[in-house]
């Protein structure tokens, strides 16, 4: 660790009705990985917006290489070194890879805009960060965890000394994650000072080297990481220590009916094939790395993509689902693993968006029952501790943890019978983990049958009763979750890639 | 071995539509048959006169569809360009006829109005939000009352052809030897090779497209938003401008309160040449290339003994089909 860099002294931020930052202070240091932690909606992606001039303080300093300075803008945070890679990402879906790193400060020759010395560029930032993307490719044919890659050769292209990362992984499978180490260890010994802010405290211990913890927007203390634990940072975050055991045997009822069966599905490149059955009360975990095709099979299963054939049968019955309403219809809920693009609809209220999967149940005909929505949506909002000023707060002012929850209390509404949490836990801290945890929990022990696609393995360790392994579009393996190990999963999941 | 696995599908292989410009390569073919169909259904259509009446047509619709294209682009739109065309060329044409003033003047003048109208509109959908579709419905009705409120409701003609100040008429179309020669065919491909260098080799247009495919992340990536996403509104004004410039050198007297639909027809050609109404996606050329279906429709249909009605009622079906493979495009794109 080096001389400090960054220092920010006192800052405070209001949003309407949310004190989103109080007097909060952090310092990063060259040659550091200083970890950013706290609950959803504590504050850390504020703070870190306030520093790079997307949000205006309401007081405070920051004072950056010995000056004190304020950011008005991205622009200018970046050009004096200060970069972020956003938590929710922030592509053009319709320009190529270089198109992207390069946005905003082109490669010119007179006015014409060059192209190739972009993607040469491109290619050596790749190199140096040893990753093959081509640059020529269009950003959104990339998968996410290429397309995060992008941001951050993006980020580093900047000639940064401060860079933010505000959770990079929540998208990316293991192996995704160990080259983003290598390239965040790489950029610690050139010198730069790294904010890294993360859920899973896993990675805090292995990558960073402080901790600065924040709770309800306020400044809580700042740790050397290799001097304390994980229940020190989590003490620190919550105020108590909580932990869901791994579940070491299946507690399905002994010969539980099985209410849905899927037969030898096939849809696509991704869905080759697939058959598996899910018994009542139970949690099956799917496994596998990005790009499996977990995703794909469960969409195909809930009527979001055409099947080209195989059998689904509820009950016992064979069912045709040809839409999602086909599968709403048969008691299929499926929270999306993209909430923004399809879970919520973040210009609304968190009451609208908490009743929009059943509005009939909320409506006298064609009048909306406000007065029994609002009722809904806030006992929603209380059993799941979600984070908002009120019900009537829109989704798109809640930070993304929250956000999750009120797609979950979207589907609760429902009271479907197969549930399919599609990387629920995604951004969502280690206390609201938990309660999802319990939920899904108390859920299949109310005799719902859930499906739950995570790409964490500790979380498919700790939840699952059975364990479903996909790659590559197939299905490579099925697991008790007695015999279930890291390695093993981690051999199926790899089984077609050689 | 991630990598690989994704480096494999990464390289896709494109069909021979795709490279030799997908949408746009489809619609020129589709222009060619509509041309030998009618030449082959009407003896009045396959003269030299016809082609020429059709350019002539042609210009000041492919000149506005040029100019629509960026606010398409940005995933937005500009409904005004059309009654807007007709106020500018009254403007222009009475300083002219009334003020007597040169006819260059007159054309600096209808194209600086284009060009003001165009950041009017850049700023009201830019720096107040308001959603383009609205912002430039009201753009309008304030250019198409205003033009008919300067000229108190009298048509303008603009200088003709041989008259003191006609010589602009010559920029469209010259005699050679008692034939019409097209011109502004030329100017129309120039224009169309400069916008289409704009487009997709200068900061300008790169943006106007990032813009319309994700318009926070744009800003977040430090570019000046507001001031590309006017540009956008300015270039489709200067273009208007440009139209009026052609409307009035082909048409021989220009009425106040016409000018409500032509929007339709620019739109229109750019939808059928593959911009997409969300934005982001889309090329001049293919943009040139549908207002010529649309100008053959217009055209063409008579030829054969179908009414006036009967060309809007197949030019609405043309849209309606085009806006769905627009959809299923992006469709396909979005669902692997
Ligand atoms: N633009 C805004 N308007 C109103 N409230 C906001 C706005 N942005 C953030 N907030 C509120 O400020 C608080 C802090 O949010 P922030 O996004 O910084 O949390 P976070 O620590 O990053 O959480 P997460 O781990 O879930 O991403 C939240 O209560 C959020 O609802
Ligand atoms: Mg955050």
């Amino acid at each position: 660790m080096g001389e400090v860099i960054l220092t920010m002294k006192g800052i405070d931020k209001s949003f309407p009705g949310v004190h989103a930052l109080d007097h909060v202070d952090l310092e990063v240091r060259k040659g550091e990985v200083h970890a950013l932690m706290g609950e959803n909606g504590a504050g850390k992606s504020t703070l870190m917006k306030v520093l790079t001039g997307i949000y205006k303080k309401d007081s405070g300093t920051i004072t950056y290489e010995g000056k004190e300075v304020e950011f008005h803008n991205t622009r200018e945070a970046q050009d004096a070194g200060v970069v972020i890679v956003h938590q929710e990402l922030n592509m053009l879906g319709h320009l190529t890879v270089a198109q992207n790193i390069f946005i905003g400060r082109e490669f010119k020759k007179g006015i014409r805009i060059d192209d190739k010395k972009m993607n040469e560029e491109a290619r050596k930032l790749f190199d140096r960060m040893h990753i093959d993307i081509d640059p020529k490719e269009t950003m959104s044919k990339l998968t996410v965890g290429k397309q995060q890659m992008c941001e951050i050769a993006k980020a580093i292209s900047h000639e940064a000394k401060v860079i933010i990362f505000d959770e990079p992984s929540a998208a990316l499978t293991e192996a995704e994650i160990e080259e983003l180490f290598k390239i965040i260890r790489d950029l610690r010994d050139q010198g730069l000072g790294i904010v890294y802010i993360s859920h899973r405290m896993d990675e805090i211990k292995v990558i960073t080297d402080r901790v600065t913890v924040m709770r309800d927007g306020a400044y809580v203390g700042t740790l050397i990481t290799k001097d304390c634990t994980k229940d020190d940072i989590i003490n620190m975050m919550v105020g108590r220590v909580i932990y869901e055991d791994p579940k070491t045997k299946n507690m399905t009822p002994k010969g539980s009916p099985v209410v849905l069966k899927v037969d030898h599905l096939n849809a696509g490149k991704m869905v080759q094939d697939v058959s598996f059955e899910l018994h009542k009360g139970e949690v099956l975990g799917f496994s596998g790395l990005m790009g499996a095709g977990r995703t794909e099979t469960m969409r195909a299963l809930f009527g979001a993509d055409p099947i080209e054939s195989g059998d689904i049968y509820i009950n016992g019955k064979k069912v045709t689902i040809k839409s999602p309403q086909d599968a709403v219809k048969h008691g299929i809920g499926y929270l999306s693993e993209d909430r923004k693009r399809f879970g919520i609809v973040v210009q609304k209220s968190v009451a609208e968006n908490t009743t929009m999967a059943d509005l009939d149940e909320f409506s006298n005909g064609p009048f909306i029952n406000k007065k029994k929505e609002k009722k809904v949506a806030e006992k929603f909002v209380e059993s799941l501790a979600t984070k908002t000023p009120s019900v009537d707060q829109l989704v798109v002012n809640l930070s993304g943890g929250n956000q999750q929850k009120v797609v979950i209390a979207k589907w609760l509404t429902r009271n479907c019978d197969i549930l399919i949490f599609d990387e629920p836990t995604r951004g969502i801290d280690v206390g609201a983990k938990n309660e999802i945890y319990k939920l899904m929990n108390r859920l299949a022990a109310e005799g719902k049958a859930i499906i739950m696609v995570s790409s964490e393995m500790t979380e498919i360790l700790r939840m699952s009763d059975r364990i479903v392994v996909m790659c590559e579009g197939k299905k490579t393996g099925e697991l008790d979750i007695s015999e279930a190990t890291q390695e093993n999963i981690m051999n199926m999941a790899t089984r077609e890639i050689n | 071995m991630a990598n690989k696995s994704v480096s494999k599908t990464a390289g896709t292989k494109k069909s021979f539509v795709d490279r030799m410009g997908g949408q746009q390569f489809i619609v020129l073919i589709i222009v060619i048959v509509m041309f030998i169909f009618f030449s082959a259904m009407s003896p009045g259509f396959r003269k030299y006169t016809t082609v020429v009446s059709i350019l002539d047509y042609s210009y000041y619709i492919a000149l506005m569809a040029i100019g629509v294209t960026f606010p398409l682009l940005t995933g937005g739109v500009d409904l005004s360009i059309g009654t807007g065309l007709i106020c500018y060329s009254l403007i222009g044409g009475l300083l002219v006829r009334q003020h007597g003033m040169p006819v260059a003047v007159g054309m600096i003048v209808t194209i600086l109005i284009g060009v003001i109208f165009g950041i009017i509109n850049g700023c009201l959908v830019a720096l107040m939000d308001l959603p383009p579709f609205l912002a430039t419905l009201c753009t309008c009705m304030i250019t198409r009352g205003f033009g008919a409120f300067v000229v108190g409701g009298y048509g303008i003609p603009w200088p003709a052809a041989g008259q003191d100040g006609g010589w602009f008429r010559s920029i469209f179309k010259i005699q050679v030897g008692g034939q019409n020669i097209p011109i502004g065919f030329l100017w129309i491909l120039l224009l169309v090779a400069i916008m289409s260098f704009v487009l997709n080799h200068t900061k300008m247009g790169r943006y106007t497209r990032a813009i319309g495919s994700n318009k926070e992340a744009t800003r977040l990536s430090g570019v000046n938003v507001k001031f590309y996403h006017i540009m956008a509104y300015v270039i489709c004004g200067l273009f208007a401008g440009l139209a009026a410039i052609a409307y009035s050198a082909i048409f021989a007297t220009v009425q106040p309160g016409s000018g409500a639909g032509f929007e339709m027809d620019a739109i229109g050609g750019a939808i059928v040449g593959g911009v997409s109404m969300s934005g982001a996606v889309g090329n001049v050329t293919g943009t040139l290339i549908g207002v010529f279906v649309i100008c053959l429709l217009k055209t063409g249909l008579p030829f054969i003994g179908l009414t006036a009605n009967w060309q809007q009622i197949i030019t609405g079906f043309v849209l309606i089909v085009a806006v769905l493979i627009d959809i299923f495009k992006r469709k396909k794109e979005s669902g692997k």
